[in-house]
């Protein structure tokens, strides 16, 4: 049976691992190369290394910290964070990731997914969706949540889907960082309307939350950071909890 | 040339180099059909669309199997295992090798599944094989696919996703996996060595 994943996420800038809450007051947290090798060694099913700041200051992904990182990896890498042509998709992708993940781009080059899907497969195309709850929809926002997109997440996720997208990492801007649960009702309205699978992103705090984003919230993935960079929660105890409260879950053997 | 890498200028051929290079094996990627002849084994990569295998053409097609028949060892990941097969409804109008019967179809799941199958599945053993050697029984190993591969008399190992499939095929002194094992983290890389064994190396 599939396992429900559970993926670390890395908000690099300039080469070190950040964090802020809703999106803002970004703070250093560690060396991504050194965080890496721990989630591994917890028994990580997948690393997304987020450069955080790129699309606001016209800046790569960094491809010197992926290789780092993906150096004693064997486990997917996906690269998000200013990936907007081509280029940018071929040159993460070089440096060592198996998906980008592209979130303002979608919006100014209607064709970006598309173009992505083909070369690579739809395997490797993750739309990113940052969603804010504003008079009772979700609003969908680019830019690293400085751009109202226009478009409400769940007709967003369906046509990603129609264009090529091979997953959606869906990101609650209202819970981000927060550590008050992840949005499982946005997360459950967006995977019961797509047929692909939906990482639902933003407000893990504790074991139970991830357990109600994947009954209520019928993720199929979850992401989170701080959780597991402050180490309060090994990766090995959360999926011990999980598999105890009957959920498929990667123990290691 | 120990080990060839065939690129068709899809997929991510550095996490397949890298997999193999974490177990002592470098992998070379020859850059015309006739340079295949110096190759002990072969690695068949890819991700992505059937409709990509295209891009070799029929020099590397003859190429590959020729060296197959003579006797080489062959490992098919993902794509490069369905490319094995007949054909696959993805891309109709293009041919497999035809070193393994049956055509790959697309997963129809249906919800709460979803397809592309994207995540650590575990396996259904039928029979022993040599590349899965020292791999745990209960191992998950790492998936991302649409289309997969038909479970027949040359299936070593199957995954369910809606319905069962094949997620290792072994024929004579032919592999392949539907997951990736560059990416199944140690699991994926017994199996990686113990392809390399098999190429006697």
């Amino acid at each position: 049976m599939l396992a429900r994943r559970i993926i670390a996420c890395l908000d690099v800038r300039d080469g070190s691992v950040v964090k802020g809450v809703n999106f803002q007051n970004l703070q250093k947290a560690g060396d991504p190369v050194a965080l890496a090798q721990r989630y591994n060694e917890e028994g990580i099913d997948e690393l997304v290394i987020l450069d955080v700041t790129a699309t606001l200051e016209a800046r790569r992904a960094l491809e010197m910290t992926i290789r780092e990182v993906g150096k004693e990896l064997f486990i997917p890498l996906t690269v998000g964070g200013g990936i907007r042509s081509d280029g940018d998709a071929g040159a993460v992708i070089d440096a060592g990731a198996d998906k980008v993940s592209v979130n303002t781009a979608a919006f100014t080059d209607p064709g970006f997914l598309t173009r992505l899907a083909k070369r690579y497969g739809t395997q490797a195309v993750i739309l990113a969706i940052d969603a804010k709850r504003i008079d009772g929809h979700w609003q969908v926002f680019g830019r690293s949540g400085s751009w109202p997109a226009g478009r409400t997440a769940v007709e967003w996720a369906r046509e990603a889907e129609s264009r090529g997208a091979g997953e959606i990492l869906l990101t609650s801007m209202d819970r981000d960082g927060t550590r008050a649960g992840f949005d499982c009702e946005l997360t459950a309205a967006v995977a019961s309307a797509v047929a692909i699978p939906v990482i639902a992103s933003g407000g893990a705090g504790t074991f139970d939350h991830f357990l109600q984003v994947f009954t209520e919230g019928r993720a199929d993935a979850a992401l989170a950071a701080s959780v597991f960079h402050r180490s309060e929660h090994g990766v090995s105890d959360l999926k011990t909890y999980l598999a105890g409260n009957g959920l498929p879950v990667r123990l290691p053997c | 040339m120990r080990i060839a890498l065939i690129d068709y200028g899809a997929g991510n051929l550095a996490s397949v180099r890298k997999g193999f290079a974490a177990v002592g094996v470098d992998l070379e990627s020859p850059d015309a059909p006739n340079a295949l002849d110096r190759a002990r084994g072969i690695v068949v990569p890819g991700v992505g669309h059937f409709s990509a295998t295209a891009a070799l053409g029929e020099q590397w097609r003859q190429a590959i199997v020729g060296r197959v028949n003579a006797g080489v060892p062959l490992l098919g990941i993902c794509l490069g295992m369905q490319w094995l097969f007949d054909g696959s409804t993805e891309a109709e109008d293009v041919m497999g090798l035809g070193l393994i019967e049956g055509t790959c179809t697309r997963l129809e799941a249906a919800p709460p599944l979803k397809v592309p199958h994207a995540g650590w599945n575990t396996l259904v053993h039928l029979r022993a094989s040599a590349l899965m050697a020292g791999v745990a029984p209960e191992a998950h190993v790492y998936f991302t696919h649409s289309f997969a591969a038909p479970v027949n008399v040359d299936c070593a190992a199957t995954a369910t996703h809606g319905r069962s499939f094949a997620a290792s095929v072994e024929r004579d002194h032919i592999w392949g996996v539907q997951f990736h094992p560059e990416k199944s983290s140690a699991a994926g890389l017994r199996i990686l060595r113990n392809f390399a064994d098999l190429v006697n190396l």
